[in-house]
């Protein structure tokens, strides 16, 4: 273990904290943002509760677009964004934007498909009994879909640890990145491997706890 | 015109409905006119896409028709705004096939969902269902999830749903389709002991004649989109018209003898013929001794087949499978003054 020097170890420590840095912060801004336009999409569908394909269309246009773009081309290609959000184009901040944006079209299109898993019949019910679109958006459509965005978010915040990986290439730091300057580029398979164990254990744990809350969500 | 709707009469009417869906291009309603009484229980029947779904849909507007009125205790359905219709809707409870119940919500959050939309506070909801729990037989499944019910239990959340927030109509929407036959019955005097109670008016819409004859007062039978018969279910039952209708009918009050039976009946003797007729005995003359007086005036042979006793809405009716022997022309006497006495005679075989 002549490799883990203290010095190495305050590297594993800080790149573990700038990896869950990007992945929370990134995940947070995606739900916040996934969940408003997954609504959007589900409510102006040809099937929603008010079809408006003029919003429809475009919308999803735009998240499909960002979907298809690469992590790391994304990454570039929106630098002037990222300097007017975050004020800088390098370091862990500047990752946090487009490891968002590409988590904010990700998960919109799993929490839409959440919410078109709800059972038609129970929204059908509610309006029958008078509600109004608000009240099936908030007390039927989310809380009937809540196991489903729950294990949406779940999926998304394992793929954004795989994305932060890339981060390193404009300098956001993190475990992946780690993993390849000293453990590929400086030849050394220890760090490599202890990386790459790290981050199993890290995808592991945030498995199990998405798993554990979608069974206490459930009631069945 | 102005359509004259007494409304301590009338609680349900629809006129001149029409309803194409583009997709598949199919006429789901085809001008049906319908008037369903205040405190009755009238039963829609037909086949899966005869449209009585659809029909049932329009009452409370979950499906707009192209063309026609709905007018529900009183009110011109059509003519309401968003706001309008919704205050229209809580004052219609509405029962679905399947359930549709709130699986994260328990039994007394499922029967409270109608009164929060209303805007109820919380302790009027609690009140309301404690009240409405040991009508539909649920006061120990309170905290239960539906997961946890079975699909009668299921129902019965459904049935205190519908009517928590004090309808004067319910709406049945093939209540008891995915139900075991014992359930069905169940729900069926649960539906009518809530109606007697608390003067509701049901309408309901089923494929399973056996639920027209346990509960409903009046009956009308779905074909393509239109309704080719209706009337009491007494009616309907001991004398229905159409080929469709007579079909239905036969579904629960037994129609025909097995043709293995019909094969081992004796033949006519030489000169003689025979009659194989099915007589329902329903009227003023259904409990005289028709079959013996038939036999002594017409100096017939008569076979019985087969013979029951049964009830439809509260009224009893007999139906007889009789075999008749003798020469032609006594043997057509004898049917013919059956049925002058009102009885219900169809030939099932020669």
């Amino acid at each position: 273990m002549t490799w883990l020097t203290p010095t190495m170890q305050d590297l594993l420590l800080e790149a573990l904290w700038q990896t869950i840095l990007m992945v929370g912060a990134g995940a947070a801004v995606a739900v916040a943002i996934g969940l408003p336009i997954a609504l959007l999409l589900y409510v102006t569908g040809s099937e929603g509760l008010t079809p408006r394909p003029w919003l429809n269309k475009p919308l999803g246009l735009i998240v499909n677009a960002t979907r298809s773009t690469p992590f790391i081309i994304l990454m570039v290609a929106i630098v002037p964004f990222t300097r007017l959000v975050a004020g800088t184009s390098i370091g862990t901040g500047a990752a946090i934007v487009p490891l968002a944006i590409a988590a904010t079209a990700f998960l919109a299109r799993l929490f839409e498909n959440a919410l078109r898993e709800v059972d038609p019949g129970v929204i059908e019910a509610a309006r029958a009994m008078g509600a109004t679109r608000l009240q099936i958006v908030t007390k039927v459509l989310v809380p009937e879909a809540m196991p489903g965005l729950i294990a949406a978010t779940t999926v998304a915040l394992v793929s954004l640890v795989g994305f932060s990986a890339m981060a390193g290439a404009i300098g956001g730091g993190g475990l992946g990145d780690l993993g390849i300057r000293f453990g590929y580029q400086r030849f050394m398979p220890e760090v490599m491997a202890t990386v790459v164990l790290i981050l199993i254990l890290f995808v592991q744990g945030l498995q199990s706890l998405g798993d554990w809350l979608v069974r206490r969500v459930s009631n069945r | 015109m102005r359509d004259i709707v007494d409304t301590s009469v009338t609680a349900i009417a629809l006129s001149g409905l029409r309803k194409r869906f583009a997709k598949g291009d199919t006429t789901a309603l085809d001008d049906v006119s319908l008037e369903v009484r205040a405190g009755e229980i009238f039963g829609i029947v037909g086949r899966s896409g005869a449209g009585k779904s659809t029909l049932i849909r329009t009452v409370n507007l979950l499906e707009r028709p192209d063309a026609g009125r709905i007018t529900v205790a009183g009110q011109d359905m059509l003519a309401l705004d968003d706001a309008g219709l919704r205050a229209a809707r809580r004052g219609i409870g509405m029962v679905f096939q399947h359930f549709n119940l709130h699986t994260r919500r328990t039994v007394a959050e499922n029967i409270a969902f109608p009164l929060e939309v209303a805007g109820l506070p919380a302790a009027a909801r609690r009140a309301r269902i404690a009240e409405i729990l040991p009508l539909v037989g649920l006061e120990g499944k309170r905290d239960a999830y539906p997961a946890q019910l079975s699909g009668g239990q299921k129902q019965r959340v459904g049935i205190a749903r519908a009517l928590a927030s004090k309808p004067a109509i319910l709406l049945c929407d093939e209540a008891t389709s995915a139900l075991d036959p014992e359930t069905t019955q169940e729900i069926l005097a649960l539906i009518r002991g809530l109606r007697d109670r608390l003067d509701l008016t049901v309408l309901l819409i089923t494929h399973e004649m056996g639920v027209v004859k346990a509960i409903c007062d009046r009956v009308a039978v779905m074909e393509n989109g239109r309704i080719i018969e209706q009337g009491r279910v007494f009616d309907v039952f001991t004398q229905p018209e159409q080929p469709t209708t007579r079909h239905f009918v036969a579904e629960v009050i037994g129609h025909s003898v097995p043709d293995s039976t019909l094969a081992r009946l004796p033949a006519a003797r030489a000169g003689d013929v025979r009659r194989i007729v099915q007589v329902i005995f329903a009227g003023p003359n259904s409990t005289r001794g028709v079959v013996s007086e038939a036999s002594r005036y017409f100096g017939l042979d008569v076979n019985i087949i087969s013979g029951r006793v049964d009830e439809i809405a509260g009224e009893p009716f007999g139906v007889m499978a009789l075999g008749f022997y003798g020469p032609e022309a006594q043997v057509e006497s004898g049917l013919n003054w059956m049925r002058s006495l009102g009885l219900k005679v169809t030939e099932i075989a020669k």
